[in-house]
């Protein structure tokens, strides 16, 4: 019988190794592909939403060469795990553009995983187009960032706007406010917007703190707010934390007038399915809702793609959050390039800035720092939940509009804890 | 009653509550760590692995979470068998164990993330029985069944460790391993079948704590590493391999959290809890429960 010595087990924990960093190649049809190079979170806490990503990119990807292909070139996709650690992200952006030499390059999902990776592609000069980054160039100023995320330039000045434009319409006005948020850059910079506009409108701030990212229990947190007696509270929160906050808020029957503000979370199926009826009346943050008002073209024919593949793929069976964003991240690099006729990264970029890109979340623009020219922050309410069964969040009337007036498809309904 | 009370007195309860959540994660590594002096740095990440398999087998069988994760300490027995069969195999007995078998376990916990991944997806997993939506109020103080019945669960099931280790034979012979391993060989009990069979149990309680972890939270395949610091730090402040050091920690560790986000704000909370770690080992380096060796 032959012993595994421990030599033989460094080489199999090696091979291994090997194989899990091995990039996921999809292979195009025909020879001298167009290459897209870029990391993904396939695994880790952003895992969910850079799987889905990935399966957006995918359908994508398919839909383009069955048309031809970019330039008359099959379009390849070359992408690495980077684990959803950001000191992975510049060593395989790296990798991607010195070692693979691709001919474009996109991010992954999050301001944590794109910051990282612009130092590489500045370097190189490279076109960017980014997915749902957060200020990212606000710090770079790099004229060749393109960035797929509502928010806009002025993120202080924009995120907590429709919240507190919806406030303001409330039959008793509010007066003070509270504000809870993760120590992360997205959850402090929607924190800071909401403070920002509060005070503009001379709304009271009665508790303003942040949590880490291990807190495990709200309850004492959401009790220290309910012991001040905001008239509205807004949250910045990531999953699995917005899960443990509304657990915490209806354990505790927390009745603010609007509760909610900046949750990432309940847009994600499965938090969906599980906490049901506590999402009723839930105000929050969103970028995508199957309104009536957001049937743009093409969004229709993607989700009926996604949808079917999503249960196998082991993904958010809706995709009704950053699935349209990231499929349609890859149609302004399509249009672009079918634009400009050929790979000069300047030309590319220029394009990128003059031009209109009709995508599956709409006609868009972006502006002189690569954020979209107008932005588009939605504030949606959860209305007539009264179970976790998930077929409604695939129609209109479950996650109805409130902000912005041009989208708007509902009326809100108060309070937040109300019983559908 | 004054506002300022009844937060206390409900940090200090929902404290307790917690902390029968943090004792169920942290009797394990009391077990192996404590006892064994083996750091099992993937404990975190095989509780959550039981978390993913009760909810599997409690939906499959349509089972309570905390039934099914009783259920499955029985092949997590085994499990735990087979890793330290294969840990002492490879690294114990070779006299490698200190950072070879460290990074023995941090590989373990990378293959179990990386594996719920590819078997189950990225997506947060759940499965609430009905009593997590319950919650029982007496005068201004709430308590969450959701918090409540995994804390019952835990002091059950470390309570029925603590007898077996003092009142069997077994049991005196695991807590004779952690003193003095080839003192018990001298004994004719061999020390390397008593280190498997408390291996065994430890992971075993990996599988209770995750039925624990699945009532109170959704799991995903990264949710071990919130545990991994307080874990050790339970362990630790407790006094390694006491169970009553364990379980009080736990509260300490739990009150301190809640009391702390209850009156000065959430992010203080690890600071504050950490520095009590601090403290408790300045007064009593060997932990609260410990003894000076």
């Amino acid at each position: 019988m032959t012993r595994m010595t421990r030599r033989a087990l460094g080489r199999l924990a090696a091979g291994a190794t090997v194989l899990a960093a091995a990039p996921g190649l999809s292979f195009a049809q025909g020879s001298n592909p167009l290459r897209i190079g870029y990391s993904m979170s396939l695994s880790g806490g952003l895992a969910p939403n850079g799987r889905s990503s990935l399966l957006a990119h995918r359908i994508w990807q398919e839909d383009v060469n069955a048309r031809g292909g970019i330039l008359g070139r099959p379009v390849e996709l070359v992408y690495y795990d980077d684990q959803s650690s950001p000191a992975n992200v510049p060593g395989l952006y790296t990798k991607l553009l010195d070692v693979d030499r691709v001919d474009m390059v996109t991010s992954s999902y999050a301001t944590v995983m794109i910051a990282p990776s612009m130092p590489v592609v500045m370097q190189r000069n490279m076109c960017y187009v980014t997915l749902l980054g957060a200020g990212v160039n606000e710090a770079f100023k790099y004229d060749r960032y393109f960035n797929m995320n509502v928010t806009g330039d002025d993120i202080r000045a924009n995120y907590a706007k429709g919240f507190l434009d919806v406030a303001a319409r409330l039959p008793t006005p509010p007066r003070t406010i509270a504000i809870l948020a993760v120590d992360n850059e997205f959850a402090q910079k929607a924190a800071e917007s909401a403070r920002y506009l509060s005070k503009q409108r001379g709304l009271r701030i009665v508790y303003d703190r942040s949590y880490p990212p291990t807190t495990v229990d709200f309850t004492p947190t959401l009790r220290s707010i309910q012991a001040a007696r905001p008239d509205l509270i807004f949250i910045g929160s990531y999953p699995p934390d917005s899960n443990g906050i509304l657990r915490a808020a209806s354990e505790l029957r927390i009745t603010a007038q609007m509760f909610g503000g900046g949750m990432i979370g309940p847009q994600i199926a499965a938090v969906q399915a599980q906490l049901g009826p506590i999402l009723n009346n839930l105000v929050t943050w969103d970028i995508y809702s199957p309104e009536p008002t957001m049937d743009f073209p093409g969004i229709r024919a993607f989700q009926e793609k996604y949808r079917a593949r999503a249960v196998q793929e082991q993904v958010d069976v809706l995709g009704n959050y950053l699935q349209p964003y990231a499929y349609a991240q890859m149609q302004v690099v399509e249009q672009a390039l079918n634009r400009v006729g050929k790979l000069d990264q300047a030309a590319l970029a220029g394009d990128m800035h003059a031009s209109i890109f009709n995508t599956v979340v709409g006609d868009i623009r972006f502006g002189a720092h690569g954020e979209w020219a107008e932005p588009r922050n939605l504030l949606v309410q959860f209305q007539g939940i009264r179970d976790g069964d998930l077929e409604k969040y695939k129609k209109p009337g479950a996650k109805v509009i409130l902000f912005p007036e041009s989208l708007k498809s509902g009326e809100l309904r108060i309070p937040y804890g109300a019983p559908a | 009653m004054d506002g300022d009370l009844a937060l206390l007195l409900n940090g200090i309860v929902s404290g307790l509550l917690l902390g029968g959540l943090y004792a169920a994660a942290a009797a394990g590594l009391a077990v192996s760590f404590g006892m064994l002096d083996i750091v099992n740095i993937a404990h975190p990440a095989l509780m959550v692995a039981g978390g993913f398999l009760v909810v599997l087998v409690g939906t499959a069988l349509g089972i309570d979470p905390l039934l099914a994760a009783v259920l499955l300490a029985v092949p997590f027995y085994v499990l735990g068998v087979a890793i330290y069969t294969f840990y002492h195999h490879f690294f114990e007995r070779r006299g490698d164990e200190a950072l070879q078998g460290l990074a023995f376990f941090f590989g373990v916990m990378f293959i179990i993330e990386v594996g719920l991944v590819m078997a189950f997806g990225p997506e947060q997993r759940f499965l609430d029985p009905p009593y997590a939506f319950v919650t029982w109020r007496i005068g201004e103080i709430d308590i969450p069944l959701r918090m409540l019945a995994p804390a019952l669960l835990a002091m059950a099931a470390i309570g029925a460790l603590w007898v077996f280790l003092r009142r069997s034979f077994t049991g005196l012979a695991i807590s004779a391993v952690a003193q003095d391993a080839e003192a018990l060989r001298l004994m004719a009990v061999d020390p390397v079948r008593i280190k498997r069979l408390a291996f065994g149990l430890s992971v075993a309680l990996a599988a209770i704590a995750g039925g624990a972890l699945v009532v109170v939270q959704p799991v995903e395949p990264s949710s071990g590493q919130v545990f991994i610091g307080r874990v050790f730090a339970v362990c630790i402040m407790g006094g390694m391999g006491s169970l009553p050091g364990c379980i009080l920690a736990a509260f300490l560790f739990g009150v301190v959290e809640n009391v702390t986000a209850s009156f000065y704000g959430p992010s203080w909370s690890p600071a504050v809890a950490f520095g009590w770690l601090l403290l408790v080992l300045a007064v009593r380096p060997q932990g609260l429960f410990g003894k000076l060796a």
